[in-house]
């Protein structure tokens, strides 16, 4: 057993543990070719969608910005390659909707000249904290585990709050994805190296970098690296989802816990994704903006698992065909983990900053079995690693009693899905709660408004 | 690849394999197995013919009750009315007459579990149900037992005699000091082995606890309610036998005697009629606990756990109501 084994933690409450299937955590990454057209969606982030700033016809090249934020929770959109913009149209997304983005078919492979695209480590942190913060938003950075909230809106520390220390996410808790676990292995000093711009940038001196044990040797790569990066401690974590959940890390890594409604910073805490942290590096120290990410595409009757940078706008096809093709046994693609990505329903759906991995799930896995009564076991209850009664919400959901919903903090669910991912007798849980959920909100909006 | 072939629906994606409703049921089966097979050398030919009555009986009124009253599908693939038949005949005396059975399987299937609306949605512990009419309308032969180890393979009128809980009410009641009582029964050894008279699921304290253990182990029940519950009968009576030895029996022969463990480990922590979060089974299993006691020590019945889950199951919407899991979050902001 190894030494870390020791001193392994995990969150308290609920969590499930589902089979792994790791299948391309060995895999290296691999770059893959340029498409020969690209189509970049505006809206890749949680906030105002940006505002296009090119027109059809427009030369682009490698990393110049084609959409500029709109207001504070915005970022910015750059060019993936270059070539011509041939329109801005409306493409369906991963959301499932048609929205706007722009359409560039590529010619050549030209970056903007002040880009560093050299392999080469750059250590010396030569630039302020404040001015990190703003070229992290002009580079458009989101959070790449996949909530793809903008990652300067979470540096920005609201007046009166104060943070003392940065968790970066390792974890991957979702199973069969290995991107962030191959961004460990592969860029570990560039990860220490963005971690430590991130510290400077929230003034902070103490950085944890939580990782799951079942990836020992990003584990070990980090913590043999670490050494010379003062302040940044590796964390070893218990392979239990939603450990990479937000408050489910800080609890476990600090044993804080973050107020209901509240945010990390309320416990004085920033959390940011290690490939976050890469781009971090990449933005600061090579002025490369966010233009491309590492994306695990896999599945279990997939030829070739793997893990491939992929420049943002691809289309899913590209990543598919590389792969080995469409299993012919494809029930279902999914944009992120089995637990909480979303299922896609065209190939053609470009890939966007938050997608982490392209997940082929076998048809026969692809449908959920017919729902049967709740027996009242309470298995939900105890997987809630928010402390809610799933069963609950789910029933109050469906007799519409929304205050009473309100009460049992339906708000604070994570939709994890867990509880459903549980249930013995496979009821819809989730479905519902995220129906009770919206509807909930959109009432306590109509409800401030009235005031 | 045409997009009209793929499936789209929100997350989660996978689901886990290894518990169904049907596994859980017979999971629980397969618990109750080391007391059958204890049983069968105990009562021998009474146990398999008042199990199998109970649960044919069960499945039986089950099916004809969806059937032709409630006019849906049956579903006896859940294994839920088998288990109940299992639970009803584990309380009854391996003598019980088999039209006895019969009208217990409906009262507990149809007044206890169907009246309600099936699986899921009934109140009351169908098994305990079914077992409490049938000790309330037949005192008489529900509380005849057969020796236990002597007529196992007589189909009838096998010698009766008293359980141990029951030579100790009565020997109390006669004035006889407890040391004499005591004589009478077999050493607690093998009490828990299974030497004592009563019904066929209660004899063996052993094959109970690994059943239990069983359960814990594939994660089909939680310690909360068994230890809740034992720890408290065995707490309380312990009091009072501190208080007055001559009066009490220890809390020894109170835990391992009677359908303590059976009810403990089987009937109270039927899914259904017990509460959602671990706080409130905790809550629960004292409170069954708590109302034994009072009714083996106190009540004119010598046995009284089925009462008290009864009773018990009676709160359990108000446990649910009021006792709610520990929120994440909820602390104040530091």
């Amino acid at each position: 057993m190894n030494a870390f084994l020791k001193d392994i933690k995990t969150f308290p409450l609920g969590g499930v543990h589902p089979q792994e299937y790791k299948l391309s955590a060995d895999i290296p990454t691999e770059k893959l070719a340029l498409p020969k057209m690209v189509s970049i969606p505006i809206s890749q982030h949680i906030g105002v969608p940006a505002k296009p700033v090119v027109n059809a016809r427009d030369k682009v090249k490698v990393g110049q910005v084609i959409a500029k934020n709109e207001g504070f929770v915005s970022t910015n959109i750059h060019a993936s390659v270059s070539g011509m913009v041939t329109k801005i149209d409306r493409v369906l997304d991963s959301t499932g909707y048609k929205r706007d983005a722009i359409i560039i078919r590529v010619d050549g492979d030209e970056w903007l000249p002040e880009i560093d695209q050299t392999d080469e480590i750059k250590r010396e942190i030569s630039v302020e904290s404040d001015e990190i913060v703003k070229k992290i938003a002009e580079a458009g950075i989101v959070g790449l585990g996949g909530a793809t909230f903008p990652s300067h809106v979470k540096l920005a520390i609201p007046k009166g709050k104060k943070a003392d220390c940065l968790i970066i996410n390792g974890v991957e808790c979702e199973p069969y994805l290995t991107s962030d676990h191959r961004i460990m292995l592969e860029k570990t000093e560039e990860v220490l190296v963005g971690t430590q711009i991130l510290m400077k940038a929230l003034k902070v001196e103490q950085c944890w970098i939580g990782i799951e044990i079942n990836k020992a040797d990003a584990i070990a790569a980090l913590k043999k690296m670490c050494v010379q990066y003062p302040g940044i401690q590796v964390q070893p974590l218990k392979v239990h989802y939603p450990q990479g959940g937000e408050k489910q890390l800080i609890k476990a890594v600090l044993n804080r816990e973050v107020p209901a409604g509240g945010l990390p910073i309320d416990v004085g805490v920033v959390v940011q994704n290690v490939g976050t942290a890469f781009a971090v590096y990449e933005a600061i120290q090579k002025n490369k903006p966010l233009i491309e990410r590492v994306v695990t595409v896999t599945g279990k009757s997939v030829l070739k698992p793997s893990n491939l940078w992929v420049r943002i706008g691809t289309p899913v096809q590209e990543l598919i065909d590389f792969v080995g093709g469409l299993p012919e046994d494809t029930g279902k693609i999914i944009s992120g983990g089995p637990m909480m990505g979303k299922a896609l329903n065209d190939t053609e759906i470009p890939v966007a900053k938050g997608t982490s991995g392209i997940l082929i799930i076998p048809s026969e896995e692809a449908h959920r079995k017919p729902m049967k009564v709740c027996i009242r076991c309470s298995q939900c209850v105890g997987v809630c690693p928010m402390g809610l009664e799933p069963y609950l919400l789910m029933t109050l959901t469906q007799k519409e009693l929304y205050e009473r919903l309100e009460e049992d903090q339906v708000l604070n669910c994570i939709e994890c899905g867990s509880c459903a991912y549980t249930c013995p007798s496979d009821r819809p849980i989730l479905d519902y709660i995220r129906l009770g959920k919206k509807t909930v909100l959109s009432i306590i909006k109509e409800r401030n408004n009235k005031k | 690849m045409s997009s009209q072939l793929l499936t789209v629906s929100p997350s989660p994606h996978i689901h886990q394999q290894q518990q169904t409703v049907s596994n859980l049921m017979f999971g629980v089966v397969i618990a109750l197995t080391p007391a059958f097979i204890v049983s069968l050398v105990v009562f021998g030919v009474g146990a398999i013919k008042v199990t199998l009555a109970g649960v044919f009986f069960c499945m039986l009124f089950e099916y004809l009750i969806s059937k032709y009253l409630l006019k849906k599908e049956a579903n006896l693939a859940d294994g839920s009315a088998i288990i109940t038949g299992i639970l009803l005949a584990f309380n009854l005396p391996a003598n019980l007459p088999i039209w006895i059975i019969a009208i217990g399987s409906l009262v507990a299937i149809g007044l206890g579990k169907m009246a309600f609306g099936g699986l899921g949605n009934n109140p009351f512990n169908p098994a305990m149900v079914g077992r409490v009419f049938l000790l309330i309308s037949f005192p008489v032969p529900m509380t005849s037992w057969p020796v236990a180890m002597e007529s196992q393979w007589r189909l009838a009128d096998g010698v009766t005699g008293a359980t141990p809980m029951e030579i100790f009410k009565e020997g109390l009641e006669a004035g006889l000091p407890i040391s004499e009582i005591m004589g009478q029964l077999p050493s607690y050894f093998t009490l828990f082995l299974g030497g004592q008279g009563g019904c066929i699921g209660e004899v063996s304290g052993l094959a109970l606890f690994l059943g239990f253990l069983y359960m814990l182990y594939k994660k089909i029940i939680t310690w909360h309610i068994p230890v809740s519950l034992l720890a408290t009968v065995f707490a309380l009576t312990g009091l009072f036998w501190m208080i007055n030895p001559a009066q009490y029996a220890d809390p020894v022969f109170q835990v391992i005697t009677g359908g303590l463990l059976l009810g403990a480990f089987y009937m109270a922590t039927d899914y259904v009629t017990s509460p959602m979060t671990s706080k409130g089974m905790l809550i629960y299993g004292v409170g069954i606990g708590v109302f034994t006691v009072v009714i083996r020590l106190w009540g004119s019945y010598p046995e009284g756990i089925s009462f008290a889950i009864l009773i018990m199951n009676g709160f359990v919407p108000l446990i649910n109501k009021y006792v709610k899991p520990r929120r994440f979050g909820e602390v104040k902001p530091a």
